[in-house]
């Protein structure tokens, strides 16, 4: 018997069990469908969170203060220490020592209380250089950013985030409007771009935040000179490997260390951010397309299912045909055939509604959902092989039927 | 293909102390205790018994539906004893003709594709199958019900079907278990009639039935009681 001929039986045979395969196709459909969303999701949710972070800067490097260990051997949490100044932040900028770093921007940072006559919100205040613009790749929409005299000036002034502006101000024009952080007042000179406010948490809201001259924030706001963190931008994206070595090696020796284990600060590159971000919604993802597969496997199950009643009710239709000279191996192509069919067209439709799912679902839940071909392909190939494996068994049952027992049954 | 050509004196079945033994848990059965019967080409006979006489084991050996538990087997001169479950399909599809007494016709096919199932299995191509399809089921009378399906044919039409199939291959043995069971007096007539007209035209035909009526169409009928053939002379009496 010819694959054709056995293909067109097979067709028949679900053709004629409309509904029954139907049923079947839908498990199968569902639990497709279930998976190449969950995976899109989460794939979703990882290029959103790493587009977040790539947004705070391109080719950037940043170096957090260590860890402290006081006289009593209690040791402090990661960026307890107050190991950078501004003196490692000025070495880093020399083109001498350190010509693969573009730009610097030293970041002194604390939370406090802002006053705007009777309105108050709690914020971050960042006390830096006009490079942090660049660095950060922001933009002024109205006023101007902090410039260099400001800095040498010590000057009171203060650029908002767009969200601290509409929280200070609802609505009017904050510019030239003073502001009192920790009984400082600060004339507002600029509002900032908005970049739109960040779902995740593992950034935080860039939108929301207070700029100040770093020698005020130092001098005047914290009374403290130490920073929270130094903003570090290569040259181009091929030099930021060299630009962590420069970095690492000025800082070592500014520091007097001579063992890369004793040191008191960290460099973290964007891509380890991503990779610490994305770590959570990988875990999610592993753990809802485990569910997702769960359904794909009870829709497995389904078809073998399908396939056992099929074998009884027709019982007679396979003693005939054994009867009538087919072979055992010729019966189980045929149910194996079956099966497979039910597979791939449940496996096929599912990756229609999930495309189109993809389509719809952002709009109700907000998230992005990201299809990738390589999922769907092996979400189809899953499909097929369900068919085949749970197909196996009443297949060779079928084929192990003996043709006089088959034809007896009423 | 599907054309078997026996060689002359070669008889169609030859069996030879054949018995069959089944056992069910502790106790054995034995349905057939050692049979022996050749018929030769072109001969109509029918194989005759009561419920329990065995009858219905001797025709699934005849049919390579079974195989003897003891004896041998030559079917048109080939040994089926000891052959394997897909040998037996082969030859059953090669040599054998099968008429059920319910009918046994896949019913979401129509005529034709039901008629063509044997060669499907024989590997024959689908024009090809076609044709000679129609051709058997013009031999029986249905020229003009090749599209109609099962459920749209009287027990008659359905029955001749069935026959078209068991010819459609030129099988050198047709093997008709009571095919006259199912149907009401007319249609069986047409039923026999048709057997008979097979049979004048050279076929080798096995009819296994237990009504007397219906075994005198033959020209020769082997008695079964008990697991053995009778002889001849207690027909006679």
């Amino acid at each position: 018997m010819s694959w054709l001929d056995t293909f067109r039986t097979g067709l028949e045979a679900v053709r004629t069990h409309r509904m029954r395969s139907g049923l079947t196709v839908l498990g199968i459909m569902i639990g497709i469908a279930a998976v190449i969303l969950t995976v899109g999701l989460g794939q979703g949710a990882q290029n959103q969170v790493s587009s977040e972070i790539n947004a705070l800067g391109t080719n950037l490097l940043t170096i957090s203060p260590g860890s402290t260990t006081s006289s009593s051997g209690i040791r402090g949490g990661f960026g307890s220490a107050s190991t950078l100044t501004g003196t490692d932040a000025t070495a880093l900028a020399s083109k001498r020592t350190a010509p693969d770093i573009k730009a610097v921007a030293p970041i002194a940072s604390s939370s406090e209380t802002v006053t705007a006559g009777s309105s108050n919100w709690t914020t971050t205040v960042n006390g830096t250089t006009p490079r942090w613009e660049t660095v950060r790749s922001r933009s002024v929409t109205s006023g101007r950013f902090i410039d260099n005299q400001d800095v040498t000036d010590h000057t009171a002034v203060a650029v908002l985030g767009s969200d601290t502006a509409s929280e200070l101000f609802s609505g009017a024009d904050p510019v030239g409007q003073t502001v009192n952080v920790n009984g400082v007042p600060l004339t507002v000179i600029g509002v900032l771009n908005t970049v739109g406010s960040s779902s995740s948490s593992s950034t935080a809201n860039q939108d929301d935040q207070v700029i100040v001259p770093i020698t005020t924030a130092t001098a005047r706001i914290f009374g403290s000179t130490s920073l929270s963190s130094i903003l570090i931008q290569s040259t181009s994206s091929s030099t930021l490997t060299a630009a962590y070595q420069e970095a690492d090696t000025e800082l070592l020796n500014l520091h007097g260390i001579t063992t890369a284990s004793g040191a008191d600060f960290t460099i973290a590159s964007q891509a380890s951010l991503v990779t610490t971000a994305t770590s959570v919604d990988k875990t999610l993802t592993i753990l809802l397309g485990g569910v997702a597969g769960i359904s794909l496997l009870v829709g497995g199950i389904g078809v073998m299912n399908i396939m056992l009643v099929s074998v009884t009710e027709r019982i007679r239709e396979i003693g005939l045909r054994k009867a009538l000279g087919a072979t055992p191996p010729i019966i189980r192509r045929q149910f194996l055939l079956e099966a497979s069919m039910l597979g791939l067209t449940g496996g096929a439709v599912g990756i229609l509604l999930a495309v189109l799912g993809a389509q719809l679902l952002p709009h109700a839940i907000g998230y992005p959902i990201t299809l990738s071909i390589a999922a769907s392909a092996g979400a189809l190939a899953v499909a097929i092989a369900i068919g085949v494996i749970f197909g196996v068994y009443p297949a060779s049952r079928a084929a192990r039927m003996a043709p006089i027992d088959a034809l007896r049954s009423e | 293909m599907g054309v078997v050509s026996v060689a002359e004196n070669v008889p169609v079945i030859q069996l030879d102390e054949v018995t069959k033994v089944y056992e069910t848990g502790s106790f054995t059965v034995a349905a057939l205790r050692g049979v022996s019967m050749t018929i030769d080409e072109g001969e109509y006979v029918a194989i005759m018994g009561p419920s329990g006489s065995g009858k219905s084991t001797l025709m699934h050996i005849l049919g390579c539906l079974d195989v003897p538990s003891n004896g041998t087997y030559l079917l048109a001169g080939e040994n089926v004893s000891g052959m394997n479950e897909s040998q037996l399909a082969s030859v059953r599809n090669r040599r054998i003709g099968f008429v059920f007494q319910q009918f046994n016709l896949l019913a979401s096919l129509n005529a034709w594709r039901n008629v063509e199932l044997p060669l499907t299995y024989a590997g024959v191509d689908r024009t090809e199958r076609r044709q000679r399809a129609i051709q058997a089921l013009e031999r029986v009378g249905l020229g003009d019900r090749v599209q109609h399906r099962p459920g749209e044919l009287s027990g008659g039409q359905q029955q001749r079907v069935a026959i078209a199939r068991a010819l459609v291959s030129d099988p050198a043995l047709i093997l008709a278990d009571e095919p006259t069971g199912a149907l009401d007096s007319t249609s069986a007539r047409d039923v026999m009639a048709l057997l008979d007209e097979l049979q004048a035209s050279g076929r080798t035909v096995v009819l296994i039935t237990h009504d007397a009526d219906v075994a005198d169409m033959a020209e020769r009928t082997v008695r079964l009681r008990d697991g053995l053939i009778l002889p001849d002379r207690e027909l006679v009496r």
